[in-house]
Parts: structure tokens; sequence; C-alpha cells
């Protein structure tokens, strides 16, 4: 069959259009290292590697280093994990065991709502609200209960600091462990569920022998996303965690912090001294690096692992 | 055969009461911990609803900001419509692109080909919006100056893999049977799908995109980096050539700033915002309720 040259040119173009915009997606990757590393040259050729442990970041005095905001950013994210991991499971065993279809059609959503609240209005609601509360009954209860702890310092004046900024971050990664973890959980085939109920075990200990063992490298990977979403968050954690120019290494969680993404986001716009800006691309390198690490090893372990494809949005 | 034991009682005892108890406290926790989430989407919304509500009026909509003794009052008619042509210039470029990798990675690769794409999305989707800030920052603020379009080219480049990957989404639920019954009728390729695939996953697209767009109108930490420097007073529609002021902004500069006038703008901004999401991603989800039941029927 002769086909009309209409035709062909029409797929041709098609064609060629979707390659290109394939293309582009993939140039845009390479293009985002390139130009991070691009602007962090100088910084790089000047701190080297010691960048990473220099804890004082003084634009005045000309020093820079990233060692409390690298500190801050463990700190803020992994004390954000530890409280989203167990809640966001619990809310997906909830969701895809508990819950009858119809409560379930219901809170499912309003969780993944959740996650639509724009980071810096959980910020202002962080500044207003839940940071004077914090101040007046959670901080200073636990101060004189536990004090004895460094953990739980003297509180702040405003309510600001690293401890706040890990509740606000909880909120972050809560909502994608929770839809992923669900997700998860209802891929379970029933016959396992139903096998092992069958054997005269309860609900909790199928949930334990067959849904969480069967299961644990997608709660690995589901945790992974929502460290990422931690991580990676600048304005709602620059309007709640204090900052300040000295070293902000310390164990008080109810002190002053930073994390790489505020500070980039609060000293990008400033220009001081000329090593400023690439120290600044230098923090966004750090950031770029930690970030692609972690997005890959959650790639790494639903291709390893076959499981169902999941996304955090 | 064994012979059962009658004797036994009916009743829990000891372990298995022990274990009963377990299941229960564990069944609490896990209904607690979806309570807890709840209450706090409850809280956050009220507190957005009960604080922004006071200052919401038709002048907070229709007028500019003006800076008073007390910080800053007026409206924020600025800020939306900068919001408004941020966003929908950053989705005119995105969408497009999103489709047609969605149509590239659906109808045309194989699956080696796609990996390398799919790991791009991904890739591009997990990274942290400050850090696409400071690639335009880099890319074209450092050399030409801020403006409102370098705002929506960092947007877009966050809208993208949602566009592509719910496109894809939704173009793998077109059947096969269209595909192959409209080959049958001799019709070539891109017009089956332009006329056929892409009309029959229209409902899918338009909710990926709804949903992108509702990620990208709250965004704000590529914002601060492209296009802050603006003034607050005035309404400016000159995106390629000035910063345009925009309603993430304004929130986060009135809630740094402090002082109770300004705390009460940034509620009312606060409020404008999420309402515009709220009613974005419910809708969005309507839509796709809507379109899985016709799919399903």
């Amino acid at each position: 069959m002769r086909r009309h040259f209409g035709d062909r040119f029409g797929d041709g173009v098609l064609f060629g259009l979707t390659v290109l915009a394939s293309l582009v997606a993939m140039a845009l990757i390479v293009a985002i290292i390139y130009q991070v590393i691009n602007g962090a040259s100088l910084a790089v050729s000047t701190y080297g590697l010691s960048f990473l442990g220099h804890t004082t970041w003084n634009p005045v005095t000309n020093t820079y280093g990233a060692g409390s905001f690298i500190y801050g950013t463990l700190v803020t994210s992994g004390g954000a994990l530890l409280l989203a991991a167990p809640l966001g499971i619990a809310i997906g065993l909830y969701l895809s065991l508990l819950a009858s279809r119809r409560v379930g059609a219901v809170i499912g959503p309003l969780v993944e709502l959740l996650a639509a609240i724009p980071s810096v209005i959980l910020g202002l609601w962080g500044i207003v609200i839940l940071g004077p509360f914090l101040r007046s009954s959670i901080e200073s209860a636990l101060h004189s209960a536990l004090g004895w702890i460094p953990l739980f310092g003297q509180a702040s004046l405003t309510g600001l600091g690293l401890f706040t900024a890990i509740l606000i971050l909880t909120i972050m990664a809560l909502p994608i462990i929770a839809s992923i973890t669900r997700d998860l959980f209802l891929s379970v085939a029933p016959e396992l569920k139903d096998g092992a109920l069958a054997l005269g075990v309860t609900r909790w200990e199928m949930v334990r022998g067959v849904v969480l063992s069967s299961t644990r490298p997608g709660i690995a990977s589901a945790c992974i996303l929502g460290l990422s979403r931690a991580l990676g968050e600048a304005i709602a954690v620059l309007q709640v965690i204090g900052g300040g120019s000295q070293s902000l290494i310390h164990g008080n969680l109810f002190a002053n912090g930073d994390t790489l993404a505020s500070r980039i986001a609060s000293q990008i716009l400033d220009n001081v001294t000329k090593l400023q800006t690439p120290s600044v691309f230098y923090l966004a390198l750090i950031l770029l690096v930690i970030e692609l690490i972690v997005n890959l090893a959650a790639r790494w372990i639903v291709h390893h692992y076959r499981l169902p494809d999941q996304a955090a949005t | 055969m064994s012979a059962i034991d009658h004797t036994g009682p009916l009743t829990a005892t000891g372990n298995l009461r022990r274990r009963q108890r377990v299941d229960r406290t564990m069944r609490a926790l896990a209904t607690g911990a979806a309570i807890f989430a709840v209450a706090i989407l409850v809280i956050v919304i009220y507190s957005i609803a009960q604080r922004g509500a006071s200052q919401l009026s038709i002048g907070f909509l229709t007028k500019n900001p003006t800076t008073t003794i007390n910080g800053t009052g007026g409206g924020i008619k600025n800020a939306i419509i900068g919001s408004g042509l941020i966003v929908a210039v950053a989705t005119a470029m995105a969408l497009p692109l999103g489709v047609l990798i969605a149509i590239y990675l659906t109808e045309f690769s194989t699956p080696r080909m796609a990996a390398p794409i799919r790991l791009a999305l991904d890739l591009l989707n997990g990274l942290p919006s400050i850090v696409i800030g400071v690639f335009v920052f880099g890319l074209i603020v450092l050399s030409s100056g801020e403006t409102g379009f370098a705002g929506s080219f960092a947007l877009s480049i966050i809208m993208l893999p949602l566009i592509a990957r719910n496109t894809a989404e939704s173009l793998t639920l077109v059947p096969k049977d269209l595909r192959d019954a409209s080959h049958a009728l001799g019709i070539s390729r891109w017009r089956t799908t332009t006329g056929v695939v892409i009309p029959s996953a229209l409902s899918g697209i338009l909710t990926g995109t709804v949903l992108a767009i509702a990620r990208a109108a709250g965004e704000t930490a590529p914002l601060l980096l492209t296009t802050s420097l603006f003034n607050p007073n005035a309404t400016s529609f000159n995106i390629f050539g000035t910063s345009l002021p925009n309603i993430p902004l304004d929130i986060f500069n009135l809630s740094e700033s402090g002082g109770a006038a300004n705390q009460a703008s940034a509620w009312g901004a606060a409020l404008v915002l999420m309402a515009f999401i709220l009613v974005g991603s419910l809708s969005a989800r309507a839509m796709l309720a809507r379109s899985r039941r016709m799919m399903s029927r």
C-alpha cells in the first residue's frame, strides 16, 4: 500500500518532536548538574573538601563553610524521618487493612491533601502558631522533665529552632510515606493474608508476619522518598529554624540551627564578598549530590525487588 | 486423625488474651496515626481560614499593597496577576513538552529507550525545588538579571515530570483496540495519536496538568531566587523584562518581616493561595474519579 506523503511527513514530524522533547528532559538533568558544579568551581578550588567540615558562615569576615548546615540537615531530616516513618507506615496500614472502603475513601485523600499545602504556608503556620505553642507547652515541659539529656536544652525565646523544623518536615514527609505504603500494602496478595488469618493468628500478627515482612524493601524506599522531601525543603525550614552566623553544631534541639537548603535560600541574593555566591553554589552542589544518591537508592530498591512503580507526588 | 480435645475452654485465656491485647493496641495506634494526620490538616486549614477570612474583602483582591506605619496594608492584586502570569507561562512551556515526552514513552519507544528518559524524569521529580532555583539563577539571573520569565522557567522544570508522568499513565490506559482499529482503517500513526489516542486520554492529561499547576502555584524557593526583586506597590505585566510580584513571595516576605499587620496580610494571601490549590486538586481528583468510572464502564 502506498502511503501519502502527508502521512509519512506527519509521522516523521511527530516522532521527531517526541524524541526532541525526551532529549530535552535528559539534557535538563545534565545541564542542572553542570550549572551547579560550574557555579561552585571558585569555592571548590579555594576551599576543597575542608569546606564540608568548616562550621562558620560569616560573609562579613569572608569565611564560608558547610559544616553547620550539613549537621543541621542531618539532624532535622533524620528527626523528621524518625517521626514520620512509624506514623506514615501506621497510616498506610490503617488505610489498606483497617478502614472500611467508605472511611478510607475520605481519609486517604485527606492525608494526601496534607502534601498539597505549600511549604511557605506551613512555614507561616510554624512561625505564628506551632512555634509559640511548642515554646509555651512542649519545650519547657520537656526541658524541666528531661533537661539532663542535652537534647532537651533551654527553650528558645521565639519557639523557633531545630525542633520546630523537625515537626514541620515531619508533616511534609508523612503524606508521602503514608500514600506509598498504602498502595504497597494493598498490593500484598490476598491469599497470603487470608492464609495467615485462617491459621488463627490475630490481625496484627498477620500484619507483622505477612504484610510487613513481605514489603520491607518497599517500605524502605517509601521512607527514603519521604527523607528526600525533608532534605530538600528550603522555605518552610528557613522560616522556622532560626539560623545564625556562628557555628550551629550543638545538641540542643530547641536552639537555632540551619540546613543546606535553607541557607541557600537565605544567602543567594547577597553578594558581600566575591566568594559568597560560589559558596552558595557549593552548598547546592552538596545538596544535589545527597539528593541524587538518595533518589537513586530508592529507585534501585524499587527495581532490584521488582516493586510496583512508585512516585512521590 | 488425632483426637480433638473437646474439654478445652472456648474463651480466650493466657497467651491468646495477650495476643488479642497486642492486636487491639496496634489497631488503636494505626487508627490514632490516621486521626493525627487528619487533625493536623484540619488545624492548618482552620488556622488559614480563620485568620485569613478577616483580611479578605473585595479590596484585598483588587488593590495593590500600600505601605503604612503599621506595615503593609491594602491588597494583593499585583501578586495575583504576577502569580497568574508566571504559572501560565510555565504551563505553556511544560505542557506541550510533557505531553510529547509521554507520547514518545507510550507510542514509540522500546523499553530500552524508555529507561533513561524515565530515569531523567524521576531525578527531575526528586530534585529539591531550591536546586532548580539555583540552576536557573546561574543560567539566567547571574547574566541577565531577575525576570518573571526566569521564575516561569524554574516552575516549568518542576511541572515537567509531573505532567509527563501523569500523561504517560493515562495514555497507557487507552485500550490497544482503539489504536489497532484506527491502524486497520489505514490511518497513519500521527493521525491515530492526535485524533484517537490523545482525545481519549484528555481527561487524564488535564488532571495531571491541574495537579502540576496546583503544585507550581505554591512553590516559593525557585521564585525567591528568580523573581523576588520587584516593586511591591505596583502592577507589572512585563514578564520578560522585570521581576513580577507573586503570592508565595508575598506570604514569605510578610511572615519574615514580623509585625501584626504584616502577619495578618500574610494570612489573607495564604487563604487566597490555599483556596486556589484546594479547588485545583479537589477538582482534579473529581475529574480522575469520573474518568475512571467512564473507562471501566
